[in-house]
């Protein structure tokens, strides 16, 4: 029962709420930054919905779901967490560069985006050029959550199974 | 010099090219 939990219910978990943090980051990045881009450019501008309703219900899951991630992921290491995360064992290399470069996207999204984005959607006060910076900040930490979320999926996708023989031999 | 992650291209670019290389490095540490 506990490995059911732990391997079966905690790698479905952890695929979900991975699904759902990386589907955002995506959505994000390749569709919502353009829209608005565009949407200020329009007389009057017209991208206040999205960023009164649609952006803050989107960052809750975000961040919530960038969690639940990381927590499965560590469920499912076990004890094996720091065979993998300090790279002890031959076999837990590929996964354990994957849970690095999971673990830095997560300190992203809690430390970097979220705390810039709540001066941005104005949820804490902020002056414009606070503002300002913050948009740039937070920009710029998402776009590189993206570019690691490449290589991320490549070593969660590649550190088992046929995958791994195939990539590693 | 531009930042290359304020393009998509330059970003998608920059996550393939890390893709890469963290996968030689892998390789490497594994002895394969």
């Amino acid at each position: 029962m506990g490995e059911f939990i732990q391997y079966g219910i905690g790698r479905w978990v952890h695929i979900m709420a991975g699904v759902m943090w990386i589907g955002l980051l995506y959505y994000f990045n390749f569709v919502q930054v353009d829209a608005l881009k565009k949407a200020a450019a329009d007389t009057p501008p017209t991208g206040a919905g999205i960023t009164k309703h649609v952006a803050p219900r989107a960052l809750f899951f975000f961040r919530w779901a960038a969690l639940v991630t990381v927590l499965m992921g560590a469920m499912i290491l076990g004890d094996k967490i720091d065979d993998a995360l300090f790279f002890k064992e031959r076999a837990y290399i590929p996964i354990g560069v994957g849970a690095w470069l999971g673990l830095i996207m997560f300190f992203n999204v809690w430390v970097i985006i979220w705390p810039n984005q709540k001066k941005v959607l104005g949820i804490v006060p902020a002056t414009d050029d606070e503002k300002n910076k913050a948009r740039r900040t937070a920009f710029l930490a998402s776009r590189l959550n993206t570019a690691l979320s490449m290589p991320m999926l490549f070593f969660m996708v590649a550190s088992g199974g046929i995958f791994r023989r195939a990539f590693f031999g | 010099m531009k930042n290359p992650l304020d393009t998509l291209w330059g970003t998608v670019i920059t996550g393939l090219v890390l893709t890469v290389v963290l996968y030689y490095l892998v390789r490497s540490m594994m002895g394969a």
